[in-house]
């Protein structure tokens, strides 16, 4: 059982990373988080993609903007607790109808431990929601791909910002008797 | 603890003489005056304007520097601007990126808000804080002759440069550049990458 969990949870990042490859993304900004731990890995080993960590999520929708401007499609990964960093960030893209594709790890939903986590968790659909940006949530790895790609499909195509919060149900949920 | 220098040199005269060796490079302009700058020293195809995003402005031109490495990138912003995005100094510094230039233009006001003092006119160097990111070359402007010497290192110092000019607070008329986002990225991309900004 345990071992089954475990193959699971360390496929997914490899499915997304595929992904972003075949989206032709060619940056990749990020403030880590563990849940993106495995994808981050994946892209500082590849030669074609440029990585930039971040100091705070909101540099990351700007720069987003900027790697567009440029004619280069970026992703912006993120825990859901940086989303509320960006919220008035995500203006420009809305202003300037411009392409944002921001994977979101969740915390302070399924299984959540830390209280603290809950309102920015609790927070975040609706957040990205009311600042314009179109939302995905995937409580199964199975589907987590197939989402991502239609993701950016509407953002780099459509040229809107999207977000794909990733549930604490695909990553697993600390526990904290352990 | 240093002398009280005097501020001379006026926000138009150093945008409007930055600009005129401008050549093909790409410029980014934050919230606020800094984009009125840039429109008062002529409206160009290759200036992106933000109104809004305040502290986006030098995170922007990381992000177009990254995708047009062949094309050198100055990012033109306002003290307030740079403090709201101060930690991007360090994002910077860490990608290292050899075609960007960060201009402060620094009147140590929030000017669009009531000329509010910032940080800057209270002992903060920006210019330090951008070395100890571990910026290639930094420096403090004070003078045209400082200003002058600085131009070349600005378009063609192998970067990150960072400059922070220290302009007077002298009244300056209102020009506003095109407002509409959707219009500015549309231009600016078509200027930058051709047929290829509607794919």
């Amino acid at each position: 059982m345990a071992t089954t969990k475990k193959k699971t949870a360390n496929k997914w990042p490899v499915q997304i990373f595929k992904t972003l490859k075949d989206a032709d993304v060619a940056q990749v900004a990020f403030v880590p988080d563990a849940g993106h731990a495995e994808l981050i890995k994946a892209c500082l080993a590849d030669n074609h993609i440029k990585t930039t960590r971040l100091t705070t999520e909101e540099e990351g929708v700007a720069l987003a903007l900027g790697a567009w401007l440029g004619g280069e499609r970026s992703a912006l990964l993120m825990q859901s607790s940086g989303v509320g960093n960006c919220i008035n960030m995500l203006s420009i893209m809305q202003e300037t109808r411009s392409p944002l594709l921001m994977l979101v790890t969740m915390r302070g939903e399924w299984g959540e431990f830390n209280p603290w986590q809950i309102p920015m968790g609790q927070g975040t659909a609706k957040a990205l929601e009311d600042a314009g940006t179109i939302v995905y949530h995937v409580d199964d790895a199975g589907g987590l791909a197939e989402t991502i790609y239609a993701a950016s499909q509407i953002a780099f195509n459509a040229y809107r910002p999207v977000a794909v919060l990733i549930g604490q149900q695909v990553i697993g949920f600390k526990d904290w008797r352990k | 603890m240093s002398e009280k220098k005097k501020i001379t040199l006026n926000r138009r005269f150093v945008v409007s003489r930055l600009v005129r060796d401008r050549g093909d490079t790409l410029f980014v302009t934050g919230l606020g005056s800094t984009t009125w700058d840039a429109a008062a020293a002529g409206d160009h195809r290759n200036n992106f304007y933000l109104w809004g995003g305040m502290g986006g402005a030098a995170a922007t031109g990381l992000g177009l520097a990254r995708a047009q490495p062949g094309r050198r990138v100055v990012v033109l912003t306002g003290d307030g601007e740079m403090l709201m995005g101060i930690g991007t100094l360090a994002t910077i510094a860490v990608v290292a990126p050899a075609n960007l230039a960060v201009c402060v233009i620094d009147n140590q006001r929030y000017g669009e808000t009531g000329m509010q003092e910032t940080h800057t006119g209270h002992g903060v160097d920006l210019a330090a804080m951008a070395a100890g990111a571990g910026f290639a070359l930094t420096q403090t402007i004070w003078t045209t002759k400082d200003l002058e010497a600085a131009i070349p290192h600005i378009y063609e110092t192998e970067g990150p440069v960072f400059v922070d000019i220290k302009v007077n607070t002298d009244h300056v008329p209102m020009v506003l550049p095109m407002r509409d986002g959707t219009a500015i990225r549309g231009r600016f991309r078509e200027a930058v990458l051709g047929e290829r900004a509607y794919d």
